[in-house]
């Protein structure tokens, strides 16, 4: 028996409903957190430390953490590991979100299209996302990245090219069932054609899946940034990224280990919060968790 | 057969009996009450109907018995006591040898209560095992004559397949096999035919009935249909926000109700037959819920427009094809519309019924394009809308709109009942937005609700409710001809009988026409001007209401009729439907010819199509 009440219940409490669950994931909230505070940190702390991120004081050199002056300690060149740690910081972040949203746009596009289009053209499409899916993304980006000249544009393009098949994925399965929905024809039936069919009536409704999917992608393509940049082909020295930064503290590794420590600790931090948030929104923004 | 009375054993000593049955749901930190004090009892070989619409805690209580609800969210205080015996003193290991052997149970859904990777017979062959303690070529040959009993023709072959192969009725049959195996004492029926169309409906209703003959077995039968009711109850139990509202003898239920919210009940109960000698389409009376005070209902003017008819259908037919293998080849199609032809008038209704699989939803769906049909002309208003691009179809479509079913899922959730009502308005650029405003709040209170409740989400609405949302969308739009599919079959009796009053009542002032696709006969008898009966994708009658209702010439029609349940116990009509003729299948091969069809005038805006000799 489908026991189905019409509950009063207003806007603002639905919403509160969702904000409710998400705080009761803890390490969703944790994650969030977490993500501000680094964020804000890369923002305004280069402007608040005594030194930039290119100062070099020689007789500092390997100076270790928490011994003077410099709070994390220095590198090869004596040059201020914190400093270097949050300019790397808005590089590395700053990569994670534009990735992102360039792969989010594409992604967002070919699903849309090959979802409610479907047949040859939505064949094609998704063919093509699989085919993209085939090759080993570390291997494609290390591949192309030794061809470009590596820029901050041309390596967020770079991961954005090999991480938008999982977003047009979602994205096409929930269009496709979307546009069989009874709203969906009845907006038909009264004339709205193809663009605000998928836009007003098909693409709200998945919004869920697609925020979900973009937490992700923002830690995938940190990661991306981390390696490649580790490798040799990402972002180039002097200007400091949280990949440069690991693979110029391999030389002193039982020397200096704060070197490596310090920037593999904020990648993880980073990484790790952006799938806990992630996940919480992933519970939160589903309505059926409330239901018993 | 003549109104059963009640068992006069019933009172004296019953089989079941509950008293003062309280059910609670954990609902955040407290309990939410369900079920209230409800008392009931059955006697021996005896029908006992629990009705009430949704909500009413019906399927709980009955749930309850069995002690079926999870302790953890569930709470129930008061007795049961079936043959002597307090069932809620029984531990788990009692409990479940009771069930199953003593009291059995089958569900609104079969396919869900059967398990899908066994086979029905290895099914009903193990419970044989367990509670019988027979060996295996035992438990098979009773199986085989299980089968039998429930007149599954063919039980050998039938033995081995799987549920999914079989039809809802066919599961259903399996599902009270199973029941029967161990010879229970009382059967409990959730909306055991629910989900069935009304000529399997009919079987199932009238299996249970004899089979309670042959073994004197007591049933339990929930439900929400006062048809059904009517048809197979010695006694009725009305229940209302859990609690009992009135309880007695079935026939004086229904001819003397007692309470406002039965009297309510029964007004709303379309009844077949009941418009013999009129010819237009009537409201239903409006009764107070609580003092059952009726409100007389005025006539409905005469909305047809006659000179020249509004929609025209030719010729139209949809199949779909179905393609197997790797390379795709077609192994057949679904001849879901085949050659259907009617008209419309403006101000008119036309009903299409029929069960399911014939093509009626696919019929009103092609009309409108949304399944784009494969051949035939559909004109409206002197267009011809299958000969449109897609420009010109966008642009025409508003003269037709859609009702959907499902009121839950034919509103977009994430945008406001304003906004949508709104929408068709700025599509069609009818409105810009600061007079839409206005004229949103206007359609609101054309279907009844308040236009403050613009702002709202279609979560918040119930769903007649969210169905009058649906209309109002329909309307914005003026439309000369609204599609209305099964748009009231999933609401409870009473909110049923509004919408279909609101509708009516839109018809008489704006003078909209109707195709009402329904399966439910009572409700199109009431408002339809004009009927077309569909069977696997053809039209094989059609005619004026009155005519068809009153003289059905075609066997399908017939067949039809004589199988909705009647709301009147001194008229019960389910006879021993003893033969379990399946609705057929429109799936063909591929190289399917459909038949040249020849139509036999019955009389002034009466058809119907010759027959041959499979419907003897």
């Amino acid at each position: 028996m489908a026991t189905i009440q019409a509950i009063p219940i207003s806007r603002s409490f639905l919403e509160g409903a969702v904000v409710k669950r998400f705080l009761s994931h803890r390490l969703a909230t944790f994650g969030l957190a977490t993500i501000l505070l680094l964020t804000l940190a890369c923002i305004v702390g280069p402007w608040l430390l005594p030194f930039t991120d290119v100062y070099i004081d020689m007789m500092q050199r390997f100076a270790a953490p928490f011994s003077g002056w410099h709070v994390l300690g220095t590198d090869a060149m004596g040059r201020d590991t914190l400093a270097r740690l949050l300019m790397a910081g808005r590089i590395s972040l700053s990569i994670g979100f534009s990735a992102m949203v360039v792969s989010m746009i594409i992604g967002l596009c070919v699903g849309l299209i090959a979802g409610f289009y479907g047949g040859i053209l939505g064949t094609v499409l998704m063919r093509f996302v699989d085919a993209m899916l085939c090759f080993p993304s570390i291997f494609l980006l290390l591949a192309i990245s030794a061809l470009i000249s590596p820029s901050v544009p041309a390596i967020v393009l770079l991961i954005a090219m090999t991480s938008w098949m999982e977003v047009a994925r979602v994205v096409e399965a929930q269009t496709r069932s979307l546009k069989t929905r009874e709203f969906t024809l009845a907006a038909q039936s009264y004339g709205a054609g193809g663009f605000r069919l998928m836009l007003r009536e098909i693409l709200p409704n998945a919004v869920a899946p697609i925020v979900v999917a973009a937490t992700l992608n923002v830690a995938n393509a940190i990661l991306a940034e981390s390696y490649i940049s580790f490798l040799g082909f990402g972002i180039q020295p002097p200007t400091p990224s949280w990949g440069n930064m690991l693979n110029s503290a391999q030389t002193y590794l039982t020397s200096a280990p704060w070197l490596a420590i310090v920037p593999g600790l904020a990648i993880t931090l980073a990484v790790t919060s952006f799938n806990f948030l992630g996940d919480g929104l992933r519970d939160a923004l589903d309505p059926r968790a409330d239901q018993p | 057969m003549k109104p059963s009375v009640p068992n006069p054993s019933a009172s004296s000593d019953p089989l079941l009996l509950i008293d003062d049955r309280t059910v609670s749901f954990a609902a955040g930190k407290g309990w939410n009450t369900v079920v209230h004090g409800v008392s009931l009892d059955v006697g021996p070989g005896e029908t006992v109907a629990l009705v009430g619409e949704s909500g009413s805690g019906k399927s709980v209580t009955a749930m309850s018995i069995l002690g079926l609800l999870s302790a953890r969210q569930a709470r129930t205080t008061g007795r049961v006591v079936f043959k002597d015996r307090d069932l809620s003193l029984l531990n788990a290991d009692e409990m479940r040898a009771l069930r199953g052997s003593d009291i059995a149970m089958i569900f609104q859904e079969p396919m869900t209560s059967l398990n899908p990777v066994m086979t029905c017979g290895a099914q009903i062959a193990e419970s044989l095992t367990i509670h019988r303690g027979l060996n295996r070529s035992e438990a098979h040959t009773e199986t085989l004559q299980l089968f039998d009993r429930v007149r599954i023709s063919d039980a050998a072959r039938r033995f081995d397949e799987y549920p999914h192969s079989l039809s809802g009725g066919m599961r259903q049959r399996i599902m009270i096999a199973m029941a029967l195996a161990c010879k229970p004492s009382l059967l409990i029926a959730d909306e055991p035919t629910t989900a069935l169309d009304v000529t399997i409906q009919a079987q199932i209703l009238a299996l249970i009935k004899e089979l309670q003959d042959e073994e004197g077995m007591a049933v339990l039968f929930i439900t929400h249909d006062m048809g059904v009711v009517a048809e197979i109850s010695d006694r009725t139990v009305v229940m209302n926000k859990g609690r009992v509202v009135e309880a007695g003898p079935t026939a004086a239920i229904f001819s003397d109700p007692a309470q406002g919210y039965t009297r309510s009940l029964l007004s709303a109960v379309p009844r077949l037959g009941s418009m013999k000698d009129r010819a237009l389409p009537e409201r239903f009376p409006v009764f107070d819920r609580e003092t059952g005070v009726v409100q007389a209902s005025a006539d409905m003017p005469d909305t047809v427009v006659r000179e020249k008819p509004l929609l025209e259908v030719e010729g139209l037919t949809t199949r779909f094809t179905l393609r197997q293998g790797f390379l795709g080849r077609v192994s057949g199609r679904v001849h879901a519309v085949e050659n259907v032809a009617f008209t419309v008038r403006a101000g008119e209704t036309l009903s299409l019924v029929g069960e399911s699989g014939c093509g009626k939803s696919t019929t009103g769906r092609s009309i409108l394009r949304l399944t784009e049909p494969d051949a035939g002309s559909v004109v409206l208003d002197g267009t011809d809308i299958t000969a449109l691009d897609s420009k010109g179809l966008r642009s025409h479509r508003r003269h037709m709109q859609m009702i959907f079913q499902d009121p839950y899922s034919s509103l977009n959730p994430r945008r406001s009942v304003g906004d949508s009502i709104l929408e068709p308005l700025l599509v069609n650029r009818l409105a810009d937005r600061s007079d839409a405003q206005g004229m949103v709040r206007e359609l609101l209170q054309q279907v009844g609700l308040d236009p403050e409740s613009r702002d709202r989400y279609p979560h918040e609405f119930s769903g007649g409710q969210r169905q009058r949302i649906c209309i109002a969308r329909a309307l914005a739009v003026e439309p000369k001809l609204i599609v209305a599919d099964e748009s009231v079959s999933a609401l409870d009796v009473s909110v049923k009988a509004q919408v279909i009053n609101l509708m009516l009542d839109l018809q008489a002032r704006m003078g909209v026409a109707y195709l009402f696709i329904s399966h439910d006969m009572a409700v199109v008898e009431r408002v339809s001007h004009r009927v077309a009966v569909m069977y696997l994708g053809e039209i094989v009658e059609i005619g004026s209401r009155q005519a068809v209702f009153g003289n059905p010439q075609h066997p399908y029609t017939k067949r039809l009729l004589s199988a909705v349940p009647v709301a009147d116990p001194s008229r019960r009509r389910i006879k021993r439907i003893l033969d379990s003729r399946e609705i057929q299948s429109p799936i063909r091969d591929p190289g399917y010819r459909p038949p040249q069809r020849r139509f036999i005038d019955a009389g002034p805006d009466h058809r119907y199509m010759e027959w041959n000799d499979s419907w003897a």
